[in-house]
């Protein structure tokens, strides 16, 4: 890809013309993705701790609406449990962790849903998702698709435009995880309570019940911990500390310091805006 | 310090001081409306808060889901609790014709009750399903006593705003808001799946509030007091729950 991907699309060349001289930086991110990133980043890792220790209290699984110790699961961990009233076949019961694990777990999704609302609203005003993430309109094919896919399962290093935007299958990646597992993981989580369904019994009931919402709760939990490990992979495989501090500074590199330098090219800073900030691909 | 940064630095304080002044004013008007959980201090305090308002918000009116007959669970499960004791296995034996309901606090009659007296009162029923906060659940069909019919019986003063309820299991004790207390669904069951209400699911009376978790439904019930603050009551938290480390409102 570091050959054919586009560095970036019209209007993500306004953001900057870099002067060449040494120590010049540019922003990779915009303060609006780093800070709702790091809050995302707490949030899902207080939901990923808190939702385990639950789970090990009835490490279960069932379809429908009922699911107990007297009925078959579709899925058992075969982990010990929390709770002496569930047949593990351990001679021991871990210690009760849920208190804490449920308070800790609806403040962190409270946290992660407001996150996640104000993203959505801005990504949406700004155009951050037609910018940054749907993908450009030469990489709108199978062919460019499977491509970066080879590429990816290479593990190859991703060249210097790489610094500015992201490739196809990070944005077709970024988009499921945005507009498909989290919006499934929040109506999955809700459908659970029963405060919730007494009001909405929609939700629930369009999923085929309260059991079904939980092994769905479980399931998109699995696939956002893969995107979580193939995401902290690829950051080591673009080069960590490069990465990381583009997600806390915002600055992809500096000249000199052998990191990327925004590449100016005409061609495609249509406008030349001098706004650093504002319009880089985050 | 350059013009931009300089109108940025002026908007985020504007905007500070109306995020802070906003939480402030959020709260004056959600403590007005009894929309703080008594379990709102400490660190978990906002999280428990925002579910709190936000379900009595939205679901004030709402009924928890009723099922039909056919989805009764055939398997339900009962959940364990300590031994009964001696004088419930006596109580037991005499089939519970000694079990009392005491209703007291702002009440204009305080009332006890034999079990008689209430399987004489008139009943509702209602196929609701119950769940744990570990995960588990099962669907029944409850029948019982409403408890805002037992609230009117003793003459519920206007100022009461919690219900507070015990087991016989000494320790065991839970609350419910106004909300919940004189919700519909709310009863002392007498029954389950067409006949009395087991021991092991918690017979002779149960408080089955069907908006939220299990272990609000207390099994075993002989005290009802009605209050104005909870905070008269064990460490202030609202029920034994949050003083064994679990939320006070259960209804996600």
């Amino acid at each position: 890809m570091s050959t054919t991907l586009p560095i970036a699309d019209g209007e993500a060349g306004r953001a900057s013309v870099l002067p060449s001289s040494a120590g010049a930086v540019s922003k990779r991110h915009t303060a609006t993705v780093r800070i709702t990133h790091w809050l995302t980043t707490i949030a899902f890792l207080a939901l990923l701790l808190s939702g385990g220790e639950i789970v090990f209290s009835h490490p279960r699984f069932y379809w429908g609406e009922t699911g107990n110790v007297n009925m078959r699961p579709w899925l058992n961990l075969h982990v010990p449990s929390s709770r002496d009233t569930v047949p593990t076949g351990y001679g021991y019961v871990l210690p009760d962790q849920n208190g804490w694990s449920r308070y800790l777990h609806f403040q962190a999704a409270w946290l992660a849903v407001g996150t996640g609302l104000f993203y959505l609203l801005w990504g949406f005003f700004c155009g951050h998702f037609r910018r940054n993430l749907i993908p450009e309109p030469s990489d709108r094919s199978l062919k460019r698709v499977s491509a970066s896919i080879v590429e990816h399962l290479r593990f190859k290093r991703p060249g210097p435009e790489e610094a500015w935007s992201y490739n196809v299958l990070q944005r077709l990646s970024y988009l499921v995880v945005i507009f498909v597992l989290f919006p499934l993981m929040i109506w999955t989580g809700l459908a659970m309570s029963f405060g919730f369904d007494a009001a909405f019994p929609l939700p629930v009931r369009l999923l085929g019940g309260h059991q079904t919402a939980r092994s769905l709760h479980f399931i998109v939990t699995i696939l956002l911990t893969l995107f979580l490990l193939v995401h902290v992979a690829m950051i080591f495989v673009a080069g960590f500390r490069s990465r990381m501090r583009a997600m806390i500074t915002g600055r992809a590199g500096r000249v000199g310091a052998g990191a990327f330098v925004r590449p100016a090219n005409p061609e495609r800073s249509r406008s030349g805006g001098v706004n650093a900030s504002d319009g880089v691909s985050a | 310090m350059s013009q931009i940064s300089r109108r940025k630095l002026l908007a985020g304080g504007i905007a500070a001081v109306a995020g802070v002044s906003g939480i402030a004013v959020a709260g004056k008007i959600a403590k007005a409306h009894g929309l703080i959980p008594p379990d709102s201090s400490g660190i978990y305090g906002p999280g428990e808060t925002l579910t709190y308002a936000a379900q009595r918000i939205l679901n004030h009116h709402a009924m928890a889901r009723e099922f039909s007959r056919s989805e009764i669970s055939i398997t339900p499960f009962a959940n364990e609790v300590a031994p009964l004791g001696d004088e419930f296995n006596r109580l037991q034996a005499g089939r519970f014709a000694n079990w009392k309901l005491t209703v007291d606090g702002m009440a204009a009659r305080p009332t006890t009750f034999s079990y008689q007296e209430i399987m004489s009162f008139p009943k509702t029923s209602h196929t609701t399903m119950i769940g744990c906060e570990e995960g588990w659940t099962y669907i029944g069909e409850w029948t019982g006593v409403p408890l805002s019919y037992i609230l009117d019986r003793v003459g519920t003063l206007p100022q009461v705003r919690y219900v507070v309820y015990r087991s016989f299991q000494p320790d065991w004790w839970e609350s419910i808001d106004m909300n919940d207390a004189l919700h519909p669904q709310t009863v002392v069951a007498t029954g389950m799946n067409g006949g009395d209400l087991p021991v092991p699911f918690g017979g002779p009376l149960r408080l089955r509030v069907p908006r939220q978790l299990g272990y609000k439904s207390i099994k075993y019930l002989v005290h009802l007091t009605l209050t104005d603050d909870l905070k008269k009551f064990g460490k202030g938290l609202g029920s034994a729950a949050p003083e064994g480390g679990y939320a006070w409102y259960a209804g996600i």
